[in-house]
């Protein structure tokens, strides 16, 4: 359901650069979502559908890059993926585990004509 | 003609906005010298009874106002005025599912923040999207209850990730669930290191003393 508030934020962020390079058209929109975050690439889309009609983002092409979740054991510097239920060191079972990466939620670029 | 396709790198949070929004609500509060705590928890955690546990404990040395975030009616706001709180203001969400800075910023223009020493926004029962969206508070706090099990914080990764203290409440049901409360704590300790927590009953009131100081230790 919070999918609503973060299309429109994509859409103003998208069309305030759009907009200053004089743009007829956006053709795609990037973003970048971590594992670890909560926000669903379907749910964006179909709400993106809606909100970006009769601006000269509709039709524009959503393209989402999933950043996987990898932690990284302090003790024996290991990294690894999530895993389920799970987030101790496979390789020496420590808890001492730090998140790398996953928590991404941005907007990278836009393609624009 | 069309003009030529080109790229523009952006890199912007996509909830700038909400978080700009919410660094003027922090503004208010600092300005009337309030201290804000963000209170989030799944649905029947117990937010509303750590409220008036608070309440009850507090209201006679603090000011305490409560903002109360739901899908719909006032039954936690009328809880919390009767509990004691000085001013209490009830946002129906229509249907969304956590308060967003814009909502608490409408609903900072009902209180006489001068008025206030401590202000709980008791957020929508949710683990997901409340964890997104600041509002500007000093603290975001998490009830968690046992009766939730022991698996939440691998979960609901995001969520434990950005709080400021944990709340373990119905710790009186241990007996009668099957919680591994050091499973619990181990993934908490990896998502948030060094994370306060608390673990206490609202119904027996174990616990609860630590969990008072810590708030007074914040205003």
């Amino acid at each position: 359901m919070h999918e609503l508030p973060v299309s429109q934020n994509i859409l103003e962020i998208s069309l305030k650069y759009a907009n200053r390079e004089n743009a007829s058209k956006i053709l795609n929109i990037y973003v970048v979502i971590g594992q670890l975050t909560s926000f669903i690439d379907e749910s964006i889309q179909f709400y993106w559908d809606i909100i970006s009609k009769d601006t000269i983002a509709e039709g524009a092409e959503l393209r989402f890059t999933r950043i996987p979740a990898e932690f990284m054991c302090k003790l024996c510097n290991y990294s690894f993926p999530l895993s389920e239920n799970q987030f101790t060191c496979p390789n020496c079972q420590s808890n001492q585990v730090e998140i790398i990466k996953g928590k991404e939620f941005y907007l990278d670029s836009i393609d624009i004509e | 003609m069309a003009n030529p396709k080109s790229k523009i790198s952006i890199v912007e949070n996509i909830l700038n906005s909400n978080d700009q929004i919410a660094l003027q609500n922090r503004a208010r509060l600092d300005n009337s010298n309030v201290i804000g705590m963000n209170f989030m928890a799944s649905p029947g955690a117990g937010k509303t009874s750590l409220i008036e546990a608070t309440l009850d404990n507090l209201k006679n040395t603090y000011k305490i106002a409560v903002i109360d975030g739901d899908v719909a009616t006032s039954i936690d706001a009328d809880r919390a005025a009767n509990a004691g709180a000085q001013q209490a203001v009830q946002v129906n969400t229509g249907g969304q599912c956590h308060l967003d800075a814009v909502m608490v910023s409408n609903a900072l223009n009902q209180l006489d923040l001068v008025d206030i020493d401590l202000l709980i926004v008791e957020n929508v029962g949710n683990l997901i999207c409340p964890s997104s969206f600041q509002l500007g508070t000093h603290k975001n706090v998490l009830i968690s209850s046992i009766p939730e099990g022991d698996d939440k914080p691998y979960k609901y990764p995001q969520m434990y990730q950005n709080i400021d203290a944990l709340v373990l409440n119905k710790i009186d049901l241990i007996p009668f669930v099957d919680f591994n409360i050091d499973y619990f704590l181990n993934g908490v300790g990896i998502l948030n290191p060094g994370l306060i927590n608390f673990q206490l009953s609202c119904r027996t009131k174990d616990g609860i003393e630590e969990w008072l100081e810590w708030v007074e230790s914040n205003l």
